[in-house]
């Protein structure tokens, strides 16, 4: 199994480093996140307003398989292309409050690059319990797969 | 195996990580957590009893109430239970890597 993405979370601190290579260029990366109808597809979610740019800001919605609608906005402080985002992040209407992150972009080759995302909440508190909980609705998918591998096991 | 003591088992249902997740904020009774969803009462009953079983829950007995705690405790005992999270992003920036791959700019 790959394991591309690596999560840095040290013991007693408020922030979590999330690190990726990819196998694409540097403007694709990018782009990834810029634009709207891309985002809507890698992540899952229905993007109601993403302005790409400083003092932009974002919407997202996200309807899980039960029905339940879940939003997530933020503001953008900073926005160099193929560089740098720095943007807050909330998850509406639960108790992690609103992070910090830092996204920055860079080439390693041609054709490849990577990602740093540096997420800081506002207490350690916080931050422990968004990697504790069971909890974002994205970790559905890694329980379900959890599911399929135990239910082999039958 | 007895899966209905796994506590990744307990955790793979949609409902039970919703209980958790309302009861890591407050400790509260059953007929508090039951009013939180539209299942029926018996059937969230029923997961309380798994999540309990599997030390997720703690009960504990306040006066006439019996209050149900989240116990992070346990939860640290999953595995890496960074994992999920990391599996999480792992699945998303995959998935991101494969739209861009195929990605033909539009003019």
């Amino acid at each position: 199994m790959e394991r591309k993405t690596k999560i840095n979370a040290e013991e007693g601190k408020q922030e979590i480093l999330i690190t990726r290579e990819f196998d694409l260029p540097l403007d694709l990366l990018f782009r990834a996140y810029v634009e709207a109808e891309i985002v809507e597809q890698w992540m899952g979610t229905k993007v109601l307003k993403l302005e790409s740019k400083k003092h932009g800001s974002y919407q997202f919605e996200t309807t899980d398989p039960q029905g339940n609608k879940y939003r997530f906005n933020g503001v953008i402080h900073d926005f160099i292309a193929d560089n740098k985002i720095t943007r807050t992040f909330e998850f509406e209407s639960t108790p992690l409050g609103i992070q910090l992150e830092f996204l920055n972009f860079e080439k390693v080759t041609d054709d490849t690059s990577r990602l740093a995302m540096r997420v800081i909440y506002e207490s350690v508190a916080q931050r422990d319990q968004q990697l504790k909980m069971p909890f974002a609705q994205g970790l559905n998918m890694a329980h379900n797969r959890l599911e399929e591998v135990v239910s082999k096991l039958k | 195996m007895n899966l209905r003591r796994d506590v990744f088992q307990a955790i793979a249902d949609p409902t039970r990580r919703a209980i958790l997740v309302l009861v890591a904020s407050q400790s509260m009774t059953a007929g508090a957590i039951a009013s939180n969803f539209d299942t029926a009462r018996p059937t969230v009953s029923k997961h309380l009893a798994i999540l309990t079983e599997c030390e997720l829950l703690e009960q504990e007995q306040n006066g006439r109430e019996v209050y149900y705690h989240f116990n992070a405790k346990k939860m640290k005992e999953i595995a890496d239970f960074i994992e999920p999270f990391r599996k999480f992003w792992d699945d998303r920036f995959n998935k991101l890597e494969s739209i861009m791959s195929k990605y033909k700019p539009k003019k």
